[in-house]
């Protein structure tokens, strides 16, 4: 059997997949943070709600309504982003002209109510979710056996990812948005309707978010915790990054997903820790951030 | 994040001493036991206060050093063989010891940043606390006992340690006063206001921001620790990141920089938890929409409201 640094190959390849995977999940949410923050300069504390809530969607979509995995993947972002076009404009748009701690508060308020929610209607044990039967099964590839559904976790985040990169900093509605970021006033006084673009931006955030919770729905059990348990890393992983570069928080959070799985073949105990004690490095070293503007 | 910085007033001496009499009260109206939760979770939220409503830096963290004083003091009441006062002073020790090192990492961004960083460094002492045997995990350090004050007067009825937490509350909110009117608490109340320009006055705010974490964390650890003394365990749930937020929100519904604020809050996010705690998640529901609502319709809080409509500073 091959080893790299004492570890059979199939486990350190295995473990580099499953990092992966985690890290796809950073990157979709930590991108999404990083779009909402540009745009209404407020922390999404949410997101992780919203994410779970696309896991549930799906679930729901299947087990009321037949509707499998693949018409998810588009009904469930439409769905959540629809839920976050509502609550931008009944409860986050009053909060601009204020301290941005407050946006921090107030969707933390909004995650409690959701999990609650989820919590009271379903309980905490988690519903099971099938993998497509197109997508079950795996491949041999010699040095280790890749299972379908997980190479297509990273493959369609990869490519959601990039699709988000190429319409923010490669076409004119992007640069409308980035426009809009640096001075909305300016670009309103142009014609655009920023209000909207806010909006809608929001909604595209969010629904990133609910794309992501389709895609984890199948790899880990569809419960009330899964959001919050996700949130907490990606604020670390944002941290990390620093929120000023879209491709930045991409980078980072595939590449700390990778690090998370390194450490959990090496020393396993501290695979829940290590992203934190990166971030606690990189704010010795670099406060702002690895790709951070000054802030 | 408005506090009030005008010198103590009598409006003050007057609502101090309400707040007095209504402690020496209230033990015959309600239970006991729910008044030492609301007093020590007081304590958490004016520790919690000082750094938020006072030096503007809100943390999302704070369950951190309510933790691990709850896991310290419990630890020591069980094997030290100490009487009560030692036990949560050590208490507040692990939390500011705990605060130096957080304190030191996190104040190096500010806003939002220094929240999700407070956050992420607080689940980070979750995991650790979760790893090491000396809590003993999903248990917790359980059958705590309540101890002696100064090794003579036993803590063991219901009565004598809400006296002995009332005694710890008062001296806590004395201290908080006395810092935050004291120059140092002014200069906190400066960087809040505009931290360049009290830089540009002389002051080392990196320092007078260190220094006011630690203090935070150290009363946040003297909360824990007596909560810990007060119902004999001390688990995880008080190092969970749901703890931080609960501070945050007795914090926002009593009022932002005030002095009576955290009492207010925590005595309402406490009847609230122990009406509502019959109904499951619904406490989390209800938790969540109270954020919301103060967020949108009484930033400045039940305290702050007071303030503006009766225009006394409390």
């Amino acid at each position: 059997m091959v080893m790299i640094f004492g570890v059979p190959a199939p486990l350190l390849l295995g473990q580099i997949l499953l990092g992966l995977i985690n890290g796809a999940f950073y990157a979709m949410l930590s991108l999404g943070l990083a779009v909402i923050f540009g745009m209404l300069n407020i922390i999404n504390f949410a997101h992780g709600a919203l994410f779970m809530t696309g896991a549930f969607v799906a679930w729901m979509l299947l087990h009321y309504a037949g509707i499998g995995f693949y018409p998810a993947l588009v009904l469930v972002p439409l769905i959540v982003g629809a839920l976050g076009v509502l609550l931008e404009r009944t409860i986050i748009a009053p909060l601009y002209k204020i301290d941005p701690i407050y946006g921090l508060l107030l969707t933390f308020g909004v995650a409690l109510v959701i999990e609650g929610l989820f919590r009271n209607g379903y309980g905490s044990a988690g519903l099971p979710y099938e993998i497509p039967a197109s997508l079950s099964g795996g491949a041999q590839l010699g040095f280790m056996f890749l299972p379908t559904y997980r190479g297509f976790v990273v493959l369609a985040a990869a490519i959601v990812c990039f699709a988000t990169w190429v319409t923010i900093e490669k076409t004119r509605l992007g640069a409308t948005l980035r426009a809009a970021t640096e001075n909305a006033l300016l670009v309103r006084a142009f014609g655009v309707n920023v209000p909207r673009m806010i909006t809608f931006t929001f909604a595209g955030g969010v629904a990133l978010a609910g794309f992501a919770g389709v895609l984890a729905a199948p790899i880990y059990t569809v419960n009330p915790d899964m959001g919050e348990n996700f949130i907490i890393v990606v604020f670390a992983v944002v941290v990390i990054g620093g929120m000023g570069s879209i491709l930045g928080s991409i980078v980072t959070g595939f590449a700390l997903g990778v690090i998370q799985g390194l450490t959990s073949v090496f020393y396993p105990e501290g695979a829940n820790m290590v992203i934190f004690l990166v971030m606690a490095f990189v704010l010795l070293v670099l406060p702002r951030g690895l790709f951070g503007k000054v802030a | 994040m408005r506090g009030d910085v005008r010198k103590p007033s009598h409006d003050y001496l007057v609502g101090f001493l309400c707040m007095l009499a209504c402690i020496v009260i209230a033990p015959w109206v309600l239970y006991p036991l729910f008044l030492m939760r609301v007093l020590c979770y007081a304590i958490f939220v004016m520790a919690f206060n000082l750094l938020a409503g006072y030096s503007g830096l809100v943390s999302f963290g704070h369950a951190a050093f309510f933790g691990m004083g709850a896991y310290a003091a419990a630890w020591s009441a069980k094997n030290l063989g100490i009487s009560a006062e030692v036990a949560v002073a050590i208490g507040g020790l692990a939390g500011a010891a705990l605060g130096v090192v957080i304190g030191w990492l996190s104040i190096r961004r500010t806003g939002i940043y220094f929240a999700m960083i407070t956050l992420a460094l607080a689940q980070l002492v979750y995991f650790f606390c979760v790893q090491v045997p000396f809590t003993h995990g999903e248990n917790g350090i359980q059958q705590v006992p309540r101890l002696k004050l100064f090794g003579a007067i036993p803590l063991n009825g219901s009565m004598a340690m809400y006296w002995f937490t009332a005694g710890v509350f008062i001296l806590c909110f004395l201290a908080v006063h006395r810092i935050i009117h004291s120059p140092f608490g002014k200069v906190l109340q400066a960087i809040r206001e505009n931290e360049p320009r009290a830089t540009s006055l002389g002051h080392r705010t990196k320092t007078y921001k260190l220094i006011a974490f630690v203090l935070s964390a150290l009363f946040s650890g003297v909360a824990g620790g007596l909560l810990a003394l007060v119902f004999g365990f001390a688990t995880l749930e008080s190092v969970r990141y749901t703890t931080s937020g609960e501070v945050v929100l007795m914090a926002l519904v009593g009022g932002f920089g005030t002095v009576f604020g955290p009492l207010t809050g925590s005595l309402v996010l406490s009847a609230m938890e122990n009406y509502l705690a019959s109904f499951g998640s619904w406490v989390t529901v209800a938790e969540g929409a109270i954020f919301i609502a103060a967020v949108l319709a009484f930033r400045r809080g039940i305290i702050g409201e007071v303030m503006a409509k009766l225009k006394v500073s409390l």
